[in-house]
């Protein structure tokens, strides 16, 4: 790692917080997903996009 | 209400031949034809974001004017950039739904939403901390903050009308269009913002003319920016897929109901 | 015509009936404005200063108050679906509704204005210059209001929604409507700013009984 000169705090943060971010929206995209083909199951859907992915 | 005539259900195998357009209408067909890319476009996605934060760290030096704070940017212009695209999908897909009912367009409207509202405040934020060491200021009141912060109470404003209706088909040609009246006042926001900006300001704080950026800023940047859009559209197309998921649920669950009545 | 007119001539028999609502509107108007200076001291400079914001964030907030009279109780009672099933387009009745809206919820404010200007210390020539802002932009703030109140009409709780959807879109307004009052950049940027006012109504005039009408036609089944 490198330095980051006088003003590393602010940017650790601005890269954590962007990140920490990201991480929060894609789990929450896949989460989302999963539990709709969840649902869709148990309300025995026959169509293909409901098993796989 | 009278309860809709039951109809044959139309399956990928039963539906007739469509031109490429109807067939992207038909979701279960839009969900089958896009489900392919989700992979791909995760791994490229993921190998750009490594490439762009080891570009970004370790292979990029500080600007000479900026310093180090310049490495704010690889993750404030992008975020920036995607704050202002999500908002031109919206408005396209918003155009799709009045224009030619296309169901898709519901969809990607309202995939697009929260996910724009995420990008929005991740600039805010990135621009705040890039404020604070360079103008001293956590908040500025300068024109591009002011004017994306509307855009962000714009974009809350479009996910608490999705929420506030119960059927999605309506909310969906209600929110559009909400979308392009915004879409129509975010440039004029924009003007007037500026306008204001440049009136209450002391003109050093904030100077138009950048400084000119050589290539070893010009290429984290680039990297990031298209690590981040791949990203976009790869948790759009997933969140397509969950809506359209969404509505064969609610779809099933009503006929679950009527049935359970009989 | 006839049907612009009946139906204008009805809002406004309407609000003069009901039950002293412009009374509440205007006593709101000058209780926001009038609560100000307990807020920040009652130093005459400081007040002159701030007063245009003060003015236009309180008659912002007035017009903001009575949006949900616009179409929720046509629709309660059946009246709007009527309205979809008129000869009269759709636009045509939005567009008389947010006439009618004007007059009886931002005109009474225009008229105490007078009140305001004199509890925040503003000067005289402050005074013109607010009362013909607000003449020229509370049209566009009408016009807004009628697409916020078009958009969640058909939402069960959509009483505080509509003001947080249309306020981001009022920036503009605000920002010209003050411009135009306070000449922080000298009197010519407040006569652009009034230029900028009076074409920001007009356009949002012509186009939001258009949106309003197709938001309304399209909430419903």
């Amino acid at each position: 790692m490198i330095g980051l000169g006088e003003h590393a705090e602010f940017i650790i943060a601005a890269y954590v917080g962007v990140f920490s971010g990201l991480v929060v929206l894609i789990g929450w995209t896949i989460y989302a997903a999963r539990r709709s083909q969840q649902r869709l199951k148990e309300l025995g859907d026959t169509r293909s996009d409901a098993a796989d992915q | 209400m009278p309860s809709p005539k039951p109809r044959p259900s139309m399956s990928i195998e039963t539906a007739p031949k469509m031109s490429w357009w109807n067939r992207l209408a038909h979701p279960g067909q839009f969900v089958q034809w896009t489900r392919p890319l989700v992979l791909p476009l995760a791994l490229a996605t993921a190998v750009l974001f490594v490439a762009g934060l080891w570009f970004a760290f370790f292979n990029s030096p500080a600007d000479y004017q900026m310093g180090d704070t310049v490495r704010i940017m690889y993750v404030h212009v992008p975020t920036a950039w995607l704050s202002q695209f999500v908002y031109a999908t919206m408005a396209v897909s918003a155009l799709g739904t009045l224009i030619w009912r296309h169901p898709m367009a519901d969809v990607s409207m309202k995939a697009a939403a929260p996910l724009g509202a995420v990008f929005t405040a991740m600039a805010l934020f990135t621009g705040s901390l890039w404020g604070r060491p360079t103008w001293g200021t956590f908040w500025e009141w300068d024109g591009r903050m002011t004017s994306t912060l509307v855009l962000l109470f714009i974009y809350l404003g479009i996910v608490a009308l999705w929420r506030a209706f119960d059927d999605q088909l309506r909310a969906a040609r209600v929110v559009a269009v909400f979308t392009l009246v915004g879409a129509i006042n975010i440039p004029i926001i924009k003007f007037s913002v500026d306008w204001w900006s440049t009136l209450h300001q002391p003109a050093s704080v904030f100077r138009p003319d950048g400084p000119t950026m050589p290539g070893s800023i010009l290429t984290p940047l680039f990297v990031m920016f298209f690590a981040f859009t791949l990203l976009f559209i790869t948790l759009q197309l997933i969140a397509m897929h969950t809506e359209v998921r969404r509505r064969r649920i609610t779809t099933l669950e009503r006929r679950a109901a009527r049935e359970g009545a009989k | 015509m006839s049907g612009f007119g009946a139906v204008l001539g009805r809002e406004i028999r309407l609000s003069l009936r009901g039950g002293g609502e412009m009374l509440t509107l205007v006593l709101f108007f000058i209780i926001v404005g009038a609560i100000v200076p307990f807020a920040v001291g009652p130093d005459k400079d400081l007040l002159q200063r701030i007063a245009p914001g003060v003015v236009w964030i309180a008659a912002f907030l007035a017009m903001l108050l009575g949006l949900e009279k616009l179409f929720g109780p046509d629709r309660a009672d059946g009246t709007l679906a009527l309205y979809r099933l008129a000869d009269l387009p759709l636009s045509a009745v939005v567009a008389a509704k947010v006439i009618a809206h004007w007059l009886t919820a931002a005109l009474p404010l225009i008229l105490a204005s007078p009140i305001l200007a004199l509890l925040l210390a503003m000067d005289l020539a402050a005074f013109w210059r607010t009362l013909f802002s607000l003449l020229l932009g509370t049209p566009a703030l009408a016009g807004f209001g009628a697409i916020g109140a078009a958009l969640t009409v058909a939402t069960r709780r959509g009483g505080l929604l509509a003001p947080i959807l249309i306020a981001p879109l009022c920036v503009p307004v605000l920002i010209f409507g003050v411009g135009a009052i306070a000449p922080v950049g000298g009197p010519e940027q407040a006569q652009a700013a009034l230029l900028f006012l009076a074409a920001l109504s007009l356009t949002v005039l012509a186009l939001s009984p258009f949106a309003a009408a197709l938001a309304i036609d399209w909430g419903e089944d």
